[in-house]
C-alpha cells in the first residue's frame, strides 16, 4: 500500500456516514443499495439517499474497503477490511 | 379519487399471469386483449374488490433500462404486504419461487425480496405485531 492508497483508506474513514455504511456491511454483507438504505433507515431512523450512498460506496469502492459482486442482475456490496490492516500495519501501529 | 389500479412492467404478460396467479396465489380481474397485448389485472382473492395490479407489458423502449437500474440496485418495481411472510417464504420456496433478500428484520417491518421472473424485484412486508 502506497501513500495515495493510505490516503485513500483515511479519507473514506473520514465520514460519519461513510463510518455507518462500514458499520452496517460488517453486520451483514452483501447488500444491495436498496438494503443499505432500508437497513440503515430502519435501525438508525436516519434517513440516507440513494444518490448519496452511491457517492459514498463509490469512495469505499476506491479505497478498497467495500468489493462488489453481482447476484444476478444485482450489484451486491461487501466489506473488506484488509485495507484497515494494512493501514493499520503501515502508519497506525507506529503510534499505539 | 381513488387508487383503482397499480402496475408493474412486465417481460412476457403470459409468463407473468402464470407467476402472479400460480405462485403468488394473485387473481386475474380483468383480461382484455388490446392489440397485441393485454389489459391484464390481478387482485387479491382477500380483497377482490381492491386495488388490482395491472401486468403491464415491457415493451416502451424506456422501460428496459428503467428496470434493468432498479434491479441493479436491489429496488423493488412493488411490495405486497403479508400476515406471516416467514410461511410465505417457505410456501414460496417450494413452489421455485427465487429470494433476493430471505425475510429480515427491517424496523418496524419484516421483509422480504423476491424475484418475479419478469424483470423485477417484488418486496413482500409483514408488519410486526400486527
Amino acid at each position: 500500500m502506497n501513500d495515495d492508497e493510505l490516503d485513500r483508506v483515511f479519507k473514506a474513514l473520514g465520514d460519519p456516514t461513510r463510518r455507518r455504511i462500514i458499520d452496517r456491511l460488517r453486520e451483514r454483507p452483501k447488500q444491495s443499495l436498496f438494503e443499505i438504505c432500508a437497513l440503515s433507515f430502519a435501525d438508525d431512523g436516519a434517513p440516507l439517499s440513494r444518490q448519496a450512498v452511491t457517492q459514498h460506496l463509490d469512495m469505499l469502492q476506491k479505497a478498497g474497503l467495500v468489493r462488489v459482486e453481482w447476484s444476478g442482475r444485482t450489484k451486491l456490496h461487501t466489506l473488506d477490511p484488509g485495507p484497515l490492516r494494512e493501514a493499520f500495519g503501515l502508519w497506525l501501529r507506529n503510534h499505539l | 379519487m381513488r387508487i383503482y389500479v397499480s402496475s408493474v412492467f412486465v417481460d412476457d404478460q403470459s409468463k407473468a399471469l402464470d407467476f402472479y396467479t400460480r405462485l403468488l396465489g394473485f387473481r386475474v380481474k380483468n383480461d382484455v386483449p388490446v392489440g397485441e397485448h393485454r389489459w391484464l389485472t390481478v387482485v387479491s382473492p382477500e380483497d377482490p374488490d381492491g386495488t388490482e395490479l395491472l401486468l403491464e407489458p415491457s415493451d416502451h423502449p424506456a422501460v428496459k433500462p428503467y428496470k434493468a437500474a432498479l434491479v441493479e440496485d436491489g429496488i423493488p418495481a412493488t411490495s405486497f404486504q403479508v400476515d406471516d411472510i416467514d410461511s410465505e417464504y417457505d410456501r414460496l420456496v417450494s413452489l421455485g419461487v427465487s429470494f433476493a433478500r430471505e425475510p429480515m428484520d427491517a424496523g418496524p417491518v419484516r421483509m422480504a425480496v423476491l424475484d418475479d421472473t419478469c424483470g423485477n424485484l417484488v418486496q413482500l412486508i409483514q408488519m410486526k405485531g400486527a
